[in-house]
């Protein structure tokens, strides 16, 4: 049966490629820096079962001083210049296209198949595993139909891992920071706080006090998932569905939509937020959070009108 | 209360702009020391859920099959096929694509598109193409803003087309809550209540691509 330990090795073996690549190019700024964060990265991909906590927890803490000194950076140049793309482009044409479809519809194919025999791969991480088999397979056809060395695929990975640079790993520390703050009870103190705040008796209070306190948990915890259990448990179980008979599934629902608004609108939600500003190298990492605001915020109110009318329809 | 430090530090590092790794440690440390919890044993309980968390690399596994499609003009040939489409604008390209994501997400294809997948080479160069040809001479913060506008249809389709999915993971968690509740729902019962939100999502993000459209042809027969 497959797991996500293959995939671990498979990516493992990518970050220490990224490393090596970067301690052999003599004349790169930033040649240690990148070499030291990409060789932790492949640590813990490939041994992260083997260090223990505590030495997991030392990779963290290495991976945080390398960024925090700037030793990390940008610099290989692009393996085929402007020209040269462009007369190649008009050359394959729609081929490039077929073979950038090839990810999704692998993807899917990957994950309709894992489902439908759950033996082949432990059936939790059957998307996941589906992603990663994508890569490999979309990969493989480009290398034969573009009759390009992988060596090239290498280094073009390497260039666009070395300019998201340490932005990589945050969706990764971000997920283990709100475990710490579970562990310390950072959720409860949140849902005391706004439980507190809610003016007795008023249903709109609580309506607006729900919704909004979604939105900024989930902006503080970078994930509406983990904001859900507590909020609900605090303000949308014990006021707005057993003191003001609420309907339970608008009540969650919409609920949990008001937490997305606040997900669009946190650099805690790396993953959607940060990483792709590093992805379309701009120059103000919070440029997807200021173009998501106007919608988001809008979105927010419209949530929160949205519990207060169809919750309490009788 | 005082275990809201690590929030407080989050805020701060974040303001000050200090390297977001660093201040995620220092955050991690802060609560964890408010909550009494030793140091060792702090860095071990990071480590553990930093373990754990692998999966979410798995989307910088594209980057070589990507990278290497861009080397082969991926990224020139989308620009080149909106140069071509006599009608494209920004609005129109992102409005169709918030479309089919929200759509796409309803029916759980979540995997179909993603940030490194079709934004990236995909998207955000056909949106900038268009934008180029609605108003020629775009300054570099302007392009920027225009990929970012890519990127935030991207996550806005997504969020507010999944949670119409039936077996989404939040769906789960929130039966998962109630049930612990002793309130027994199906899971259909909450996804309907995903569509009012998907349809205004739509309306006001479709809105604001309209906007955005006027304000470039603005500026477009403003520099003519």
């Amino acid at each position: 049966m497959i797991t996500l330990h293959a995939v671990y090795l498979f990516a493992g073996l990518l970050f220490a490629a990224y490393a090596g690549l970067n301690l052999a190019d003599r004349g790169h700024p930033h040649r240690l820096g990148n070499g030291a964060f990409w060789a932790l990265m492949a640590a813990s991909m490939l041994a992260g079962d083997r260090l223990g906590d505590l030495g997991n927890g030392l990779v963290v803490a290495a991976l945080a001083l390398v960024a925090m000194l700037r030793l990390t950076g940008p610099g290989a140049e692009p393996s085929a210049d402007a020209a040269t793309r462009a007369a190649r482009a008009a050359r394959l044409g729609h081929r490039l296209f077929a073979l950038a479809l090839v990810i999704p519809l692998v993807a899917l194919g990957a994950t309709f198949l894992f489902q439908r025999y759950p033996a082949l791969v432990e059936p939790k991480q059957g998307s996941l595993v589906a992603l990663a088999a994508s890569a490999l397979v979309a990969l493989g056809l480009a290398l034969v139909v573009l009759r390009a060395s992988p060596r090239v695929a290498l280094a073009e990975g390497r260039r666009l891992i070395d300019a998201v640079g340490w932005a990589a790993v945050l969706p990764q520390a971000l997920v283990a920071l709100g475990a710490v703050f579970t562990l310390a009870g950072v959720g409860d103190a949140v849902g005391q706080i706004f439980a507190m705040a809610i003016p007795a008796g008023s249903l709109a209070g609580a309506v607006l006090a729900y919704g909004l306190g979604m939105a900024l948990f989930t902006m503080a915890l970078g994930n509406a998932f983990a904001a859900f259990p507590v909020m609900f448990a605090g303000v949308g179980l014990p006021l707005l569905i057993r003191a003001h008979h609420g309907d339970p599934a608008v009540v969650a629902a919409i609920g949990m939509l008001a937490g997305f608004c606040g997900t669009l609108l946190t650099p805690m939600a790396a993953n959607f937020n940060l990483v792709p500003a590093a992805l379309l190298n701009l120059a103000d990492r919070n440029a997807v959070i200021r173009r998501q605001a106007g919608t988001a915020l809008p979105l927010l109110a419209a949530n929160i009108l949205f519990i207060w009318l169809f919750a309490f329809r009788s | 209360m005082l275990v809201l430090l690590g929030l407080g530090v989050m805020l701060a590092g974040f303001a000050l702009r200090w390297n977001p790794l660093a201040v995620i440690v220092l955050a991690a440390l802060a609560s964890g020391w408010a909550a009494g919890i030793a140091p060792l044993a702090l860095i071990a309980a990071l480590g553990k859920a930093f373990n754990s968390a692998r999966y979410v690399m798995i989307l910088w596994l594209l980057l070589p099959v990507i990278g290497l499609l861009e080397a082969y003009g991926l990224q020139e040939h989308a620009r080149a096929l909106i140069e071509r489409l006599r009608g494209a604008t920004v609005g129109r390209l992102l409005t169709g694509y918030l479309l089919i994501r929200q759509v796409s997400a309803a029916l759980g294809l979540d995997a179909a598109a993603g940030q490194a997948q079709t934004v990236r080479p995909l998207l955000a160069p056909m949106a900038e193409a268009a934008a180029e040809r609605q108003a020629p001479g775009l300054d570099q913060p302007a392009r920027d803003a225009i990929k970012a506008m890519a990127a935030a249809t991207d996550n806005v389709g997504r969020f507010f087309g999944e949670d119409i999915f039936l077996a989404v993971g939040s769906i789960l968690l929130m039966k998962g809550v109630l049930d612990k509740a002793g309130i027994v729902l199906e899971p259909w019962q909450f996804s309907v209540w995903a569509i009012p939100s998907a349809l205004a999502a739509f309306a006001i993000h479709g809105w604001r691509l309209r906007r955005l459209d006027r304000a470039l042809a603005a500026r477009g027969e403003g520099g003519a």
